[in-house]
């Protein structure tokens, strides 16, 4: 077996009285698309906060590829292949859609203490935004500022700057929430040809996204991974069945 | 371009979004600034021609200010940082220039870097620690690192401490004194308006400039992406303080006396009105707003007394009216410089 790219060690977090992250121990692969499922407040985004830097645990250990990185800052772990997307969209309203993703193939590119030449004409910048645009859906949408797209084309734009960052290990967090049935069928179809050139820690309600995409399953239920296995074992599994999957489906 | 080839346009460019809208404002972007710069290059002699010679000391002054709203815009309109803290920076250049005059030293090759230097130093250290906070305790400690600048300036009873200190000669220049003559003086003023304009607007546009405006929109988002943001907010905000330290020396020679009152908190307000009267986020627009606020001030100042009585009811309308400042009553939306 493959040595893990990012591995979770008893992880803890609570706010107050609430244990939102509870002896979370977990990996993700090179390559695999692990899909972590749960019910509403389960602390899913909590999690992906941790293991990105915005939310800090109050102990255990996260190691990416190799390296200590629980107190790095999120900067500082996003440049050693970490990105994710915002369950709540978080896209620059003032920029257009290119200038959004051109900004994230900048802090891919290498230094931005660049003060003088114009970043708007840079093609490099400008041509690899754009192919990332056409990969997602929105190439004529491409000048039109992030505030005035609709809320599933904000939702493909936050995909398009986590992807031109061309990250080791992608943390999605609910990519489909919020669009249409026609844009999530795409959004799985465009997430399937991603298998393998990177790993995936993907967070999402959509069962039939996460049963159609994942290689691995983690249950997460107050803040506990009840369950991790293929999405045979995870349909299987009498524990999981009465804590999520049997209200749901 | 001729008619025909507009004509020739493949069919999909009309769903482009309004190309007439976007032309008129490029055009805008040019012509706003283009005006303003020749307008005050042709300045002293429109003042010859109609025998109002005291017009060019106050221009002098108005683009001088100009340069130091022009640097606070940087930090504020595009960094969306609300320093209120500013004129220290400004008071800094000023005092640096007395202070080298009153020990000596005179050359402008010298002096002038020591200007900016200085300011640009005081406003990292003071920087690194105020970018630490953000909203009301950003605005809050910037106020108390530039009262602290205000309160030193007080106390230094060797340089004139409360009453100022006057300065008996204009920077010299490799042993000559081109800013004694008050013509030469204006255009060296320009000159350096107009560069600083020009070096602020390849900033904004540069990949430093784009990371900067988006640490105003998300710093989270900024962060994710591998960039911190506290980094270039802070160099920002020390370039800021090299060219409002440079209006600080320019100041000091234009007036020949450096005083306390450069620094105070009442001038730092001044610096924020000039930038939103003329439109955040664009130079230009706080070169506008410097010309309108002060010339307001010493148009209203000959009516009566009590002009400011006058000032606030025109600062609210245009706060209410023009949420984009002045500019935004032209047909020109301010942003991207
Ligand atoms: N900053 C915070 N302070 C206090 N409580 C918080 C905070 N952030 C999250 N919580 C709580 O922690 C729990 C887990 O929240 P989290 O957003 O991680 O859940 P989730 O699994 O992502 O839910 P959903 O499926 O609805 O997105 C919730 O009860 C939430 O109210
Ligand atoms: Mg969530």
């Amino acid at each position: 077996m493959a040595e893990a790219l990012l591995r979770l060690e008893r992880l803890e977090k609570s706010y107050g009285a609430l244990r939102v992250t509870d002896a979370v121990t977990l990996d993700v692969r090179p390559g695999e698309i692990h899909a972590l499922i749960g019910p509403n407040g389960a602390g899913k985004t909590t999690l992906i906060g941790e293991i990105a830097g915005q939310v800090r645990p109050d102990a255990g250990r996260i190691l990416f590829a190799g390296e200590d990185v629980t107190r790095l800052p999120v900067h500082a772990r996003a440049r050693r292949g970490l990105a994710r997307s915002f369950q709540i969209t978080n896209v620059l309203p003032d920029f257009t859609a290119l200038e959004n993703v051109a900004l994230a193939a900048q802090a891919r590119a290498g230094s931005s203490f660049r003060f003088f030449r114009p970043a708007a004409r840079d093609e490099a910048l400008n041509g690899r935004a754009a192919e990332a645009l056409a990969g997602v859906g929105l190439a004529a949408r491409g000048g039109i500022r992030a505030d005035a797209l609709s809320h599933g084309e904000r939702r493909a734009l936050e995909l398009a700057i986590a992807l031109v960052q061309e990250p080791k290990l992608l943390l999605l967090d609910e990519p489909m929430a919020g669009t249409g049935r026609e844009e999530s069928t795409a959004l799985t179809r465009m997430l399937q040809r991603l298998r393998g050139s990177r790993a995936i820690l993907l967070v999402e309600h959509d069962m039939e996204a996460v049963f159609a995409l994942a290689d691995r399953i983690s249950v997460l239920v107050y803040g506990r991974v009840v369950a991790t296995g293929s999405p045979a074992e995870i349909r299987a599994d009498p524990v999981v069945r009465e804590a999520y999957l049997g209200e749901g489906e | 371009m001729t008619a025909r080839a507009a004509e020739d346009r493949p069919p999909e460019a009309p769903a482009l979004p309004a190309p007439a809208g976007t032309r008129a404002r490029a055009l805008g972007r040019l012509l706003v600034p283009v005006l303003l710069f020749a307008a005050f290059a042709a300045l002293p002699a429109a003042a010859d021609a109609l025998g109002q010679t005291f017009l060019v000391s106050f221009a002098t002054r108005v683009m001088i200010l100009a340069l130091a709203a022009m640097s606070l815009d940087l930090i504020l309109g595009y960094g969306g940082l609300v320093s209120f803290g500013h004129a220290a920076f400004l008071g800094i250049g000023a005092y640096a220039v007395g202070i080298a005059a009153e020990e000596g030293l005179t050359e402008g090759l010298a002096v002038f870097p020591l200007a900016i230097a200085a300011a640009a130093l005081f406003a990292l250290a003071t920087g690194a620690v105020s970018l630490r906070t953000r909203g009301v305790y950003f605005i809050m400690i910037t106020l108390a690192f530039g009262q602290m600048a205000f309160f030193t300036a007080i106390s230094l009873s060797a340089y004139g401490g409360d009453d100022g200190l006057t300065i008996w000669g204009r920077t010299e220049f490799l042993g000559g004194t081109p800013l004694e003559d008050d013509r030469a003086f204006y255009f060296v003023v320009l000159g350096c308006l107009a560069a600083c304009y020009l070096l602020a607007r390849a900033i904004v546009a540069s990949r430093f400039g784009r990371v900067l405006q988006a640490a105003r929109q998300s710093p989270g988002r900024v962060a994710a992406l591998g960039l911190d943001p506290f980094a270039y907010q802070l160099a920002a905000y020390a370039i800021a303080g090299g060219f409002a330290g440079l209006a600080g020396a320019l100041l000091a020679n234009h007036t020949e006396f450096v005083s306390p009152a450069y620094m105070s908190w009442h001038r730092s307000g001044e610096l924020i009105v000039m930038v939103i009267l003329g439109g955040m986020g664009s130079f230009h627009g706080a070169i506008l707003g410097a010309i309108v606020y002060l010339g307001l001030e010493e148009a209203l100042s000959h009516l009566t007394e009590h002009w400011r009585l006058l000032f606030g009811p025109f600062l609210v309308l245009v706060v209410l009216h023009a949420r984009g400042g002045l500019l935004s009553l032209l047909p020109v939306r301010p942003r991207d410089g």
